[in-house]
């Protein structure tokens, strides 16, 4: 595992990488954040499910369906152990980050909950922040405008951090649940999550980190972070779309009444009542994306081939040299700090006086760059710095600095076809 | 390459020099318009005369250079003309936006309004370009009523 990074190497993993776009265009793919490329491994261990070991999981008594139903159960246990949690139970699969953050909301102010860490209603907070992706927002607007209660936001400062100077006038004993962005999707700042944590736990209120642009990139250990909950998606981190994951702590998760009623979530039914399965079945209605489930499974395994610390070491010396390079474009603003520390490979900026759309669309169709234009699902955050959109770059394990070149070359022409 | 036809010199020329941009006083229908996948924003004024004359169009809005230049571009076209005209504008500049680049424009109707043609090519993009063209509809169907 300790072995050097050979990027090279890795790049043959992702057939996607080497193909060419219309007009012999070499790919240079800087849109990880958005959604990543997807190795052979995963893409044939999903092929082999699907062509030799497909059944339904959980209901049939035949060899396909043991032999399903165990491949969609280690998936589950490679991804508990790949963040660190301390039961494969603990793991409900989902269909991305946002159904498992909505899962959670809805988990509060429900009349058939009976915990009081679930009762909601008018006088309660929820607390997210700016710069949250609209997943991390409009569950718990929603949620606020279900029950009464009030939603409250951490500030962002003008360098792209969390403004921690009024956490604790903002989390306060009426506080029942804080939620934010473990890294965020547009800045790349990873939030503090400890000193928000400590206020969290004096107050006696829940914690919930959106962990979608952390999990993919660097070593993440639930037990460590310590939080309560911690939502991700698999087709960020090589793996498939169609599977999400929410982790819990299993007191948790048993405490929390079911989300989506359905087949497989119930242990008994009547005609006027049901009783539910144990967590994390009670959250997962009906037949669950299981090819989907079992390819999260092999791209947690070639994340850990390759190695967390490497690949989060590699994006960082990416990172550097970016934002060094992108620093020497006339007229370039980072959005977001501009230094390394607690900061992951997401760069978003501004041109003066070039719209994204317009950088974005060129710097694709002339230099096969492709790269997120707009405000990338975090519009209060785009209001929050005076404007409308950015373009972002975002890295991965498969990038190089020659594709930074190749960024920064393609951004030099918008400017002299816009100048 | 393709894009770069999309940005034809006149586009680029009235991105850099927008025509009767800014809100004019008096008007009859002011009307304000988003494209919410790109935030694109619009503001639109119009000013009506005697015999179907459009007096005035004025604008102000933020955006990239399709959308932006597509309202000046408007601008140059309805003003002075009359609105049986420009509505005729409006639908062939439609028809051409819509028709994923098969479309053969129609350069009597659409004067300068044709350097818009490549943009068919890019679905993303063919919104931007309608933005200005649509706020300009409904501003004459408010002025109308
Ligand atoms: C920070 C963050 N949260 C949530 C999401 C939502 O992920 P998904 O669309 O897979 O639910 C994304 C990605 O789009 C994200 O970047």
């Amino acid at each position: 595992m300790d072995t050097v990074f050979d990027v090279e190497r890795i790049r043959k993993d992702f057939p996607v990488l080497s193909r060419e776009l219309p007009g012999g265009r070499p790919l240079v793919y800087l849109d990880s954040g958005n959604s990543s490329q997807k190795p052979f491994q995963v893409i044939e261990t999903m092929r082999e499910h699907l062509a030799v070991h497909y059944a339904n999981v959980g209901r049939a008594m035949h060899v396909l369906g043991a032999e399903s139903t165990e491949a969609y159960e280690s998936a589950r246990e490679k991804v508990a152990a790949f963040v660190g949690a301390p039961s494969r139970d603990e793991i409900v699969f989902t269909k991305n980050a946002s159904e498992a953050l909505n899962l959670v909301a809805y988990a509060f102010g429900n009349p058939i909950n009976e915990d009081p860490r679930f009762t909601m209603g008018p006088g309660d907070e929820i607390v997210i922040s700016e710069m949250e992706h609209h997943s991390n927002i409009v569950p718990w607007q929603l949620l606020a405008r279900r029950t009464g209660a009030t939603l409250r936001w951490f500030s962002v400062t003008d360098e792209g951090r969390l403004d921690l100077s009024d956490l604790d006038e903002l989390v306060t004993e009426r506080t029942k649940i804080v939620s934010i962005a473990h890294q965020s999707n547009v800045l790349g700042t990873v939030n503090p999550v400890a000193r928000v944590l400590e206020r969290v736990r004096q107050v006696g209120a829940l914690m919930m980190l959106d962990a979608s642009q952390s999990v993919p990139h660097k070593a993440v250990d639930v037990a460590a972070l310590d939080v309560d909950f911690l939502a991700f998606t698999g087709h960020k981190a090589v793996g498939p779309s169609g599977i999400g994951v929410l982790w819990a702590r299993a007191e948790l998760l048993e405490a929390m009444p079911p989300f989506l009623g359905g087949g497989e979530m119930i242990e008994a039914v009547w005609m006027d009542r049901s009783t539910y399965a144990p967590a994390p079945h009670k959250f997962e209605a009906g037949t669950p994306p299981i090819v989907e489930a079992v390819g999260l499974g092999a791209a947690v395994d070639y994340l850990s081939s390759v190695g967390m610390d490497a690949i989060a070491a590699h994006e960082r010396e990416l990172t550097r040299y970016a934002l060094e390079a992108l620093g020497e474009v006339p007229g370039l603003r980072v959005v977001g700090p501009t230094d390394l520390e607690d900061r992951g490979g997401t760069v978003s900026f501004t041109l003066d006086g070039i719209h994204p759309h317009d950088v974005g669309q060129i710097l694709d169709d002339e230099f096969g760059v492709a790269v997120r234009v707009g405000h990338h699902c975090a519009r209060p955050l785009h209001l929050r710095f005076g404007i409308p959109a950015t373009t972002r770059a975002s890295f991965y394990l498969y990038n190089t600095p020659a594709e930074i070149d190749a960024l920064v070359r393609g951004l030099h022409h918008v400017r002299k076809v816009f100048a | 390459m393709i894009a770069e036809s999309m940005y034809q010199e006149l586009i680029l020329e009235h991105y850099k020099h927008p025509q009767g941009r800014g809100l004019r006083d008096p008007f009859d229908a002011e009307v304000h318009h988003v494209n919410p996948t790109c935030g694109d924003e619009i503001t639109m004024r119009v000013r009506l005369g005697d015999g179907d004359k459009v007096e005035d169009v004025s604008y102000d809005g933020q955006g990239c250079s399709i959308s932006q230049a597509a309202a000046s571009v408007l601008h140059e076209l309805a003003t002075g003309s009359t609105v049986g005209e420009t509505l005729a504008v409006v639908d062939e500049f439609t028809r051409l936006m819509q028709g994923r680049g098969q479309v053969e424009p129609d350069e009597d109707v659409l004067g300068d309004a044709v350097a818009f043609a490549g943009v068919a090519k890019f679905p993303a993009r063919v919104k931007c370009a309608l933005l200005a063209w649509m706020a300009y509809k409904d501003a004459l169907a408010r002025s109308a009523s």
